[in-house]
């Protein structure tokens, strides 16, 4: 009854989105205003629709109705409420009802909140959400039905994969799907920008927060991946150039790419046309990200084939793909920009050999993600690239992004003074290379390293001082030195939040440098008592227990005690987890982490147990928790950046549209 | 006759222990006892060899019954004396090229992987040089600065764009207060 309720909902949101993507193309051809706010009130309705499906799916999950196919995929009796809440996420199915739900409650918030800004915008805008919805609505309905029957109703379910009952992997997918679908609106405000010929900035100042929160929940949802693979998937990384990794990683590319280019159009006007490429691409690799995430297209052609969504997934693509191409090259004239770059040095130029670097690097892990449908397609035969070939390619390209973010503050519109650059960049780079002096006596060779190193340090350098040269500018002017800085921040929440990232990123770059090129392991078979040297550290081994767990659980849990120079620092304990029900195993690593590195022990259970005698797998990660630690400071930078600016908006409202100082950084 | 069975017994003697001696002297030049071979050697090579059966996943950390035995499968191959390079081909033999980290450079590997990248590279290169070159040779023509996004103001003509185009949106705010 609540399953056919909730497949009611939806029709009624699929009816309701294609009415909406029509009247509101009637109402804006014919040029009748109350069609195209009978179609803005559709979202609402389409809103509500969703979300009673999701609410009837949850309680489904509660009340343990089997009878419904995807309850018994991914929920049992015995699971805990909260997961049984959280499975609505858990599976293909529900998932694509989540993403659905989220993208209405955004469709309707961008469409009201625009409304009476926008009104030329708002029925193209209105009929590109429209589409978006439709499709992905309509894969929800009759490919993968979260509210399809079974014949037989099973006593009980399978339960969630014990893979996701994570707490990292609970919010990851909500992170990413946050992510994606908030791209789906600058997307939709530029193509209603082309639709309507109103090709000012407008289309991405107002949408720029949605871009930079969006952004945002798609760096978290891709850094929380991470950690969840470190902590739980047990290989000793938290990054495995895995495709669907890749394919959640595309998307942030192109978008970090548009966020950096829209501030030359900004301040320029130039790149009208590639800031429009720029989020069609961003777009289109959310759509193809999301099926690539949800199928298995990466492991095989053939079973792309199998199920309806591949294709359909790719006729999607495709047919979005060529209306923006289409609408693009009508408006190309509008697109033009009679500015030019004046100078290899200037500040639109640092953003060109940005986007440059991005769109390489996109490029390449394109390229080598797809390349196994490639070589299967022509060779019948299905290629692999692993992750060296990934680092080997990539590492000189973010080498030079790095630099360039330490740089590019340097650079000013126009055109810059050489000499002026070469002055500001004499100190930080002589103490970089001081930095790289003492680590190279502490031993450190490896010249791949040493240079890695030097450029964090001197755009660190770099992007610290920009802080220090605006606060001691506004300290001169006699603010304090605190309510200087706050204030320099707060007044300039683009510029500065995104130093502030910028050195989150470098924070970040550090541990990796670290973990990438220094990490060590070692595997060994350890009897009761023995012991294992890895680094500075000496591992003990006591003994392994075994015992129950909740719900279905066997847990099998080793005591290592761990010495740091001979003292005992840490009682580890790794172990093996075991979900009886559907017989898969679960690896759960242990690790001490400080600031220099984490000792991370695996059992390897896979291998023989006794309570006396187990293998182990030891890593030693050099500089992981800065990785952590950088990512903290780049989510609170994007916080800083996104933040509403009261006075800043004011100012904006009160200037007419379009004009020059409503972009002022 | 006591003397003739001496040399005879001693033959023997060298016979026997030569039957002996000679096999587990020729068994130590192969040194096929895998239990010489780490964990950690095995896991070098296992590491970038990917398992045939399983998504994604390389043969050190791969949990499967069968990725166990190509483990050991390494492990024999080390204890004869194998390079990594020389397991590497063996297992491209038998499953693929697809099963190693570090695709072979041959085929289409050979094209899609490092002579498609670096053609792609050099036209991006080149698109962005006839950019840049095309825009620096705009720089001696008359050049509009007027960031506005509305009409096109008369050009410019300057020797110093940036305070001339400060100026020039000055002009327009004061034109736009004025309307």
């Amino acid at each position: 009854m609540l399953a056919d309720l909730g497949f009611l909902a939806l029709l009624f949101a699929f009816l309701a989105a294609v009415y909406s993507a029509v009247a509101s193309y009637y109402g804006g051809r014919t040029g009748k205003p109350a069609w195209v706010e009978s179609a803005r009130n559709s979202t609402i309705a389409i809103f509500f629709l969703v979300l009673t499906a999701c609410l009837l799916l949850i309680a489904s999950l509660l009340r343990n109705d089997f009878s419904i196919e995807y309850v018994w995929r991914v929920s049992s009796i015995d699971m805990p409420t909260y997961l049984k809440v959280t499975a609505l996420w858990g599976g293909q199915a529900g998932s694509l009802l989540f993403w659905n739900l989220l993208l209405s409650t955004f469709t309707a918030a961008a469409m009201f909140r625009n409304w009476n800004k926008q009104r030329d915008l708002m029925p193209y805008a209105l009929m590109v959400a429209s589409m978006t919805q439709i499709f992905f609505l309509f894969i929800t309905m009759f490919v993968e039905n979260p509210f399809a029957r079974l014949a037989v109703v099973p006593a009980d379910g399978n339960g969630l994969n014990p893979l996701l009952r994570h707490p990292g992997m609970i919010i990851h997918p909500p992170m990413l799907y946050l992510g994606f679908v908030g791209f789906t609106i600058p997307y939709t405000f530029a193509m209603a920008a082309l639709m309507a010929n109103k090709l000012d900035d407008t289309w991405f100042t107002i949408t720029r927060r949605w871009t930079l929160v969006a952004w945002l929940f798609l760096s978290l949802g891709l850094i929380l991946g991470g950690r969840w693979a470190y902590d739980v998937l047990g290989w000793g990384g938290y990054w495995g150039w895995d495709p669907v990794e890749n394919a959640s990683l595309m998307p942030w590319l192109a978008g970090t790419a548009f966020l950096h280019s829209v501030m030359i159009q900004e301040k320029r006007d130039m790149f009208k046309m590639w800031n429009m490429f720029l989020i069609i691409l961003t777009y289109s690799l959310v759509i193809l990200g999301t099926f690539v995430v949800r199928s298995g297209v990466i492991s095989s052609v053939h079973s792309f084939a199998q199920s309806a969504i591949g294709p359909l997934f790719f006729g999607f693509i495709a047919i979005m793909f060529i209306f923006s191409a289409i609408w693009v090259t009508r408006r190309r004239s509008s697109l033009t920009s009679e500015n030019h770059i004046e100078s290899f040095f200037s500040r639109e130029a640092a953003f060109l050999y940005n986007n440059f670097l991005i769109i390489a690097i996109l490029g390449v892990v394109f390229l080598f993600t797809y390349y196994p449908i490639i070589s299967e397609l022509f060779t019948g035969e299905k290629g692999f690239v692993g992750p060296p070939v990934y680092e080997r390619a990539l590492a000189p390209l973010f080498a030079l992004l790095l630099l360039l973010m330490g740089i590019a503050p340097l650079t000013m519109w126009y055109r810059s003074s050489l000499k002026r650059i070469e002055m500001s960049v004499r100190w930080p780079a002589l103490i970089s290379t001081l930095f790289i002096a003492v680590l190279f006596a502490f031993g450190i060779r490896s010249w791949g390293a040493l240079l890695g190193f030097w450029i964090v340090g001197f755009s660190g350098i770099l992007t610290l001082l920009e802080f220090w040269k605006g606060t001691r500018a506004r300290m001169r002017r006699g603010e304090g030195a605190w309510g200087a800085l706050t204030n320099l921040m707060s007044r300039n929440r683009r510029r500065y939040g995104g130093y502030w990232i910028h050195i989150g990123v470098l924070v970040m770059a550090f541990g990796i440098i670290g973990t990438e090129l220094f990490q060590q392991e070692t595997q060994i078979r350890l009897q009761s008592g023995e012991s294992v040297s890895l680094g500075h550290y000496e591992m003990v081994f006591n003994q392994v227990e075994r015992y129950n767990g909740p719900d279905d659980l066997v847990i099998t849990e080793a005591t290592v005690d761990l010495y740091q120079d001979g003292t005992l620092v840490r009682t580890l304990h790794p172990r093996s987890e075991l979900y009886t029900r559907t017989m898969q195993p679960m690896t759960i690593p242990n690790a001490r982490s400080t600031i220099t590195e984490d000792f991370y022990v695996l059992l390897v259970d896979w291998e023989p147990l006794t309570p006396n005698e187990a293998t182990f797998r030891i890593y030693l990660n050099p500089l992981i928790n800065w990785i952590w630690a950088g990512a903290i400071i780049f989510a609170i930078g994007t916080l800083v950046a996104a933040w509403p600016d009261k006075r800043e908006e004011r100012i904006a409202a009160a200037l007419p549209a379009g004009s020059a100082l409503g972009a002022a950084d | 006759m006591i003397h003739a069975k001496r040399p005879l017994q001693i033959l023997l003697a060298v016979l026997i222990l030569a039957t002996i001696v000679i096999p587990a002297a020729a068994q130590d030049n192969g040194d096929s006892d895998t239990t010489a071979v780490s964990d950690d050697a095995v896991n070098e090579v296992a590491r970038d060899i990917y398992c045939p059966v399983c998504e994604n996943t390389p043969l050190d950390v791969c949990q499967t019954k069968a990725c166990a035995d190509w483990r050991e499968l390494i492990r024999t191959k080390l204890s004869e004396g194998q390079s990594d390079q020389q397991i590497f081909d063996y297992f491209a033999r038998q499953y693929g090229d697809g099963v190693l980290a570090n695709p072979p450079r041959r085929g289409v590997s050979l094209i899609v992987l490092w002579v498609l990248p670096v053609v792609l590279l050099l036209v991006g290169v080149l698109f962005f040089s006839r950019y840049m070159r095309g825009l620096r040779g705009a720089e001696t023509e008359t050049v509009s600065t007027v960031p506005s996004v509305a009409v096109a103001d008369k050009p410019l003509t300057t020797a110093e764009p940036a305070r001339d185009d400060y100026l020039a949106r000055v002009e327009e705010e004061l034109k736009k207060s004025n309307e």
